[in-house]
């Protein structure tokens, strides 16, 4: 019986919500194209990721936990990946689109000489072939892909499947069969980054800033409104002009040449909305716009648009949503 | 240090899509093409590279038809030495049918005749959005690979990279040869100057007419996502935020 392998992103033991997605999204996939689901994990001190997984709605997840994997390595992450593939037989392998899927997938790709759609937003299974869709033009279109061979691989958009559920699978603890000094590019340190704020793309609401708030300092009116929103709900974005001027990190840049975010509320303040801005954020739930010009093009885009002065408009509507928030 | 940078021609950023008569791919009339803005840092990187050595090479090579040789150029003026053009004109709709798998493949097989202590490539061409290429490349090439690099340090035959993960950045020690995948902020690359033009005229540019390799997956449709139909203007906060919890139910 082929399977659905979903492979977590256990990035320092834990086990994030785009990962549930994927066993989720897999288990609806297998329920059109038959065959179980399995999760398999590679890092170190797995114990509360072999929990999470198993209550993840996978039938059945192998780990492969040693010291080796204690930090990430793109050769021996896949090569430990590979291992654990050959006795699963998989049709189709899944992995969240996020830092360490977008590494890791097409290396396991190019080895099993496979075909892979990356940040896929939704998944096919047609007669016997696998397939899936995904954003290309940075959204600007949707591109269809259907595999002409077996496995099929696929890295998914976070926030696009409803996370699994299930409980009890049986957990198959594995090893890799080297160690770590056969591992080549390693990772030596993570620097955490200053502020405790969700990062951009796992942010349920995206609170981003423009050129039209004229000077690097006058960001704080973005922060303080992202902020009002409660802890860990809502991330900072940029557009691209801000960046380009040195304002912000390109860490925060929403569009093409940034980031694609997609969350349940974005609000974009002084962005008067050039098409490669647009079409990083334009499939969000909720578009709010805040601006000046009340012909900018972002107003084309918006659920709510408000027309008017950010430094006037931004403190008032953080206080009103910590307000409903409370 | 002999560098290979891996390049792409593709729609400008700006270039708004339409969907050719194909249903499959786009429709290329009225749209400019550049390169890749992702491969300009590798560009860049490459050559300060050369320059801050005093010694090595700097190579382009790309996958496309003639029409690339125009992207070609523009690097080759930027300061590359020479350029190669793998020219898949022969191929069923000039290479149309090629996927993130069969173009790899084809690249890392004449990668593997160039001497390269490094290979340099954007982190994702804008066009398809794939990001696959260079892990795909490094693993053909059986050789280490750091993506999305934000930050390079080149010492002792090593690289220490810096890229941004998730709410954290990673630092990652790497030997040559490798695969680097570049981001924006890695660097500024620089503008060809008249000089850089002229002198870019006289650089070799190899073509090379490529055979087919088989694509894993085929493309089925393109489509345009639906337009937004336009926004309600709210006159005050206050109204905007009773449509936000009653409307829209986000808070």
């Amino acid at each position: 019986m082929s399977n659905i392998v979903v492979i977590a992103d256990a990035r320092e033991g834990k086990i994030k919500k785009p990962t549930l997605e994927a066993v989720g999204a897999a288990k609806e996939l297998a329920g059109k194209s038959g065959g179980s689901v399995v999760a398999v994990v590679v890092g170190h001190q797995l114990d509360a990721a072999k929990q999470d997984l198993a209550n993840s709605g996978a039938s059945k997840v192998v780990a492969v936990d040693a010291e080796t994997f204690a930090q990430y390595s793109g050769d021996g992450f896949a090569r430990a990946i590979l291992e654990q593939l050959e006795g699963l037989s998989p049709a189709a392998i899944l992995m969240p689109h996020t830092a360490m899927g977008r590494d890791l997938m097409p290396r396991i790709a190019a080895k099993l000489d496979a075909g892979l759609v990356s940040d896929a937003t939704a998944l096919h299974f047609e007669g016997d072939r696998f397939g899936a869709t995904k954003p290309v033009y940075a959204g600007k279109a949707y591109k269809k892909s259907m595999a002409t061979r077996s496995p099929f691989l696929a890295t998914l958009r976070p926030n696009n499947w409803e996370a699994g559920s299930g409980e009890g699978a049986e957990v198959v603890d594995a090893s890799a069969s080297f160690g770590s000094d056969q591992l080549k590019a390693i990772v030596k340190e993570v620097v955490s980054a200053a502020s405790d704020r969700v990062p951009l793309q796992e942010a349920k609401v995206v609170v981003a800033g423009g050129r039209g708030l004229q000077a690097p300092e006058n960001f704080k009116l973005v922060e303080d409104l992202a902020a009002a929103f409660g802890p860990g709900v809502a991330a900072v974005g940029a557009s691209r002009a801000v960046v380009d001027a040195g304002w912000r990190p390109h860490r925060e840049q929403v569009g093409q040449t940034g980031k694609v975010v997609a969350p349940t509320l974005y609000i974009a303040v002084g962005i008067s909305g050039a098409i490669q801005h647009l079409a990083g954020m334009r499939t969000s739930r909720f578009i709010v716009a805040v601006n000046k010009d009340a012909n900018a093009p972002i107003f084309k885009e918006c659920d709510y648009g408000i027309v008017g002065d950010a430094f006037e408009i931004c403190p008032a509507l953080a206080e009103a949503i910590k307000a409903a928030a409370s | 240090m002999d560098i290979v940078v891996c390049v792409k021609r593709v729609p400008a950023t700006d270039s708004k899509i339409k969907v050719g008569a194909d249903g499959k791919s786009i429709d290329p009339a009225g749209i400019e093409f550049v390169l890749n803005p992702y491969d300009e840092f590798a560009v860049e990187e490459a050559i300060k590279t050369r320059e801050t050595l005093g010694s090595g090479s700097v190579t382009v090579i790309t996958l496309g038809t003639g029409d690339s040789q125009k992207e070609l150029r523009t690097c080759l003026a930027m300061g590359a030495d020479k350029a190669v053009l793998l020219d898949a004109s022969g191929l069923p709709g000039g290479g149309a049918g090629l996927d993130a798998c069969a173009t790899a493949r084809i690249v890392a097989d004449h990668v593997k005749g160039i001497p390269h202590d490094a290979v340099f490539c954007g982190r994702q061409a804008v066009d398809g959005d794939d990001s696959q290429f260079p892990s795909r490349l490094a693993a053909l090439l059986d050789l280490p690979c750091v993506t999305e690099v934000a930050k390079l340090e080149l010492s002792d035959g090593r690289y220490r990279a810096e890229r941004d993960i998730e709410g954290a950045r990673e630092v990652v020690d790497c030997p040559t040869p490798c695969v680097i995948s570049t981001n924006k902020g890695l660097n500024e690359p620089r503008y060809a100057n008249l000089k850089g033009i002229m002198a870019a005229k006289k650089k070799p540019l190899e073509t090379i007419a490529v055979s087919a390799a088989e694509p894993a997956t085929e493309t089925t449709g393109l489509e345009l996502p639906p337009e937004r139909s336009g926004g309600k203007i709210v006159d005050s906060v206050s109204d905007l935020v009773a449509a936000l919890k009653n409307e829209a139910k986000v808070l």
